[in-house]
């Protein structure tokens, strides 16, 4: 399988590559780690007549605490949120979604820019942007603005994102000091997509849910912030009859699709079960 | 389309090449090269057959293009042998716990293993299942493959190789 021809382009600063995919327009593409773009391009189901390899930028790499926010540069790679000190002690969440990604030699490659900015629904990272509330730093022709996670999706491969926009850095909030959390996915195999996955994290107090956060992969168009669950679990201690009608909820909002992972019916239901066992993890792991 | 002209480090020799953009790494060394050692298993990203290492990652030379390695300093399994001309202690522990019929993965899982070795020297079993997560073997039932990688791991530290009992 051989991509389509093109022309390669290295800018080496984010106005650079801003500039030359504002002039390509629809014939350019910005390339990242490439583990999903170079995939479509040896299928011919992208064809772009330029790409713009966004690795010789330096800015969009890297870690680094702002005030109550970690901000991670587009291009670091889930090898690198893995091996995160920082990230390991602030937003565990991070690095156990990183782990359940792909396998080992795509997450040497992979970025979370690439992730979060793709718009596929079966990536991991987009519905846990949206479960810790975090934005995206995106440079543009008209300089750099914020988006929310939440506000980011509108479409499977659809996003906020317009023509020569680069993502250029993901800022996630850290979450308190004591909170639980937790990713739990559902996939055939290593390498796979979710068959459906849920995120949580929470923070308890005497015993009871003081807040929570829920985030669904693959079981619709965009991955789903499930607001109305996690309504219904605050002020809970997390006894059964509350789970229930929380999963109840997040069920309602899915819309998968039925393929080889399984009916539509199924997969909602999985979904249902990963938050159960999600909310199971998070609230083992919170203090308080 | 104009080529591009790159410039790395493989096997420790210095090399200069023409590409198109759209060579992939995997070609660019199996037809430029002449280096037949790295497989082309799936062409999809999932077998590992095609693995090489790269700046000190496990990389799937199918899913990149030749032009984003440049700059890189490259191994593939034709430089695994010791400068002495003798095995890798991957490369002896494949071949004494038989960690291979057919061999067709065997190039992606010793540069595979090596790679992880660098990054934690002495794996348990479950961490070396899961590092070569990404590298698929239809023949063996991975069983010797993962001692083989222990039998390295046990001669690179200077210890001796026992085999867990079954």
């Amino acid at each position: 399988m051989i991509p389509g021809s093109f022309s390669y382009h290295r800018p080496s600063s984010v106005q650079e590559a801003v500039g030359l995919l504002a002039k390509l327009g629809d014939d350019g593409r910005a390339l990242a780690g490439g583990h999903s773009l170079i995939p479509m391009m040896k299928l011919r189901l992208a064809s772009p007549a330029n790409l713009v390899d966004l690795a010789g930028i330096a800015d969009l790499k890297g870690i680094r605490s702002d005030g109550n926010d970690i901000v991670i540069g587009a291009m670091t790679t889930q090898h690198d949120l893995i091996g995160s000190d920082l990230l390991g002690a602030k937003i565990p969440l991070l690095r156990e979604t990183s782990l359940q990604i792909a396998d080992p030699q795509v997450r040497y490659v992979g970025t979370l820019g690439g992730n979060v900015a793709n718009g596929d629904p079966g990536n991991d990272m987009p519905a846990v942007m949206l479960c810790l509330g975090a934005s995206y730093h995106v440079t543009g022709k008209g300089g750099e603005r914020r988006i929310a996670a939440r506000e980011f999706y509108q479409g499977a491969y659809f996003t906020a994102l317009e023509a020569g926009d680069v993502l250029t850095a993901v800022r996630v909030p850290v979450p308190p000091a004591g909170h639980g959390s937790a990713y739990e996915k559902l996939k055939r195999k290593i390498g796979d997509y979710a068959t459906a996955a849920a995120a949580v994290v929470l923070t308890m107090s005497g015993g009871k849910v003081a807040s929570c956060s829920i985030g669904l992969t693959n079981v619709a168009e965009t991955p789903l912030w499930a607001e109305e669950a996690a309504k219904i679990l605050t002020g809970s201690t997390l006894d059964a009859a509350t789970v229930k009608k929380a999963v109840a909820a997040a069920e309602a909002i899915t819309a998968p699709a039925s393929d080889a992972r399984g009916p539509a019916h199924y997969r909602t239901k999985m979904a249902g079960v990963m938050l159960t066992r999600a909310l199971a993890r998070a609230k083992a792991k919170a203090r308080g | 389309m104009a080529k591009s002209h790159i410039k790395m480090t493989v096997n420790g020799k210095a090399v200069e090449e023409l590409v198109e953009p759209r060579t992939l790494l995997i070609h660019f060394l199996r037809e430029q090269l002449s280096l037949t050692g790295p497989h082309i298993g799936c062409e999809t990203s999932h077998c590992g057959a095609c693995t090489v290492d790269l700046d000190g990652k496990s990389v799937k030379s199918c899913t990149m293009f030749a032009v984003q390695a440049d700059g890189a300093d490259i191994r593939t399994i034709e430089g695994m042998a010791n400068a002495d001309g003798t095995l890798h202690a991957l490369q002896e522990g494949f071949r004494q716990m038989h960690g291979l019929q057919c061999g067709f993965c065997t190039p992606g899982m010793i540069t595979r293993a090596y790679r992880l070795l660098q990054e934690n020297k002495n794996p348990s079993e479950e961490e070396i299942r899961y590092g070569i997560s990404g590298n698929l073997c239809r023949c063996t039932g991975y069983q010797n493959i993962v001692k083989a990688i222990q039998y390295a791991a046990a001669k690179l530290a200077g210890v001796p190789f026992q085999e867990a009992a079954e």
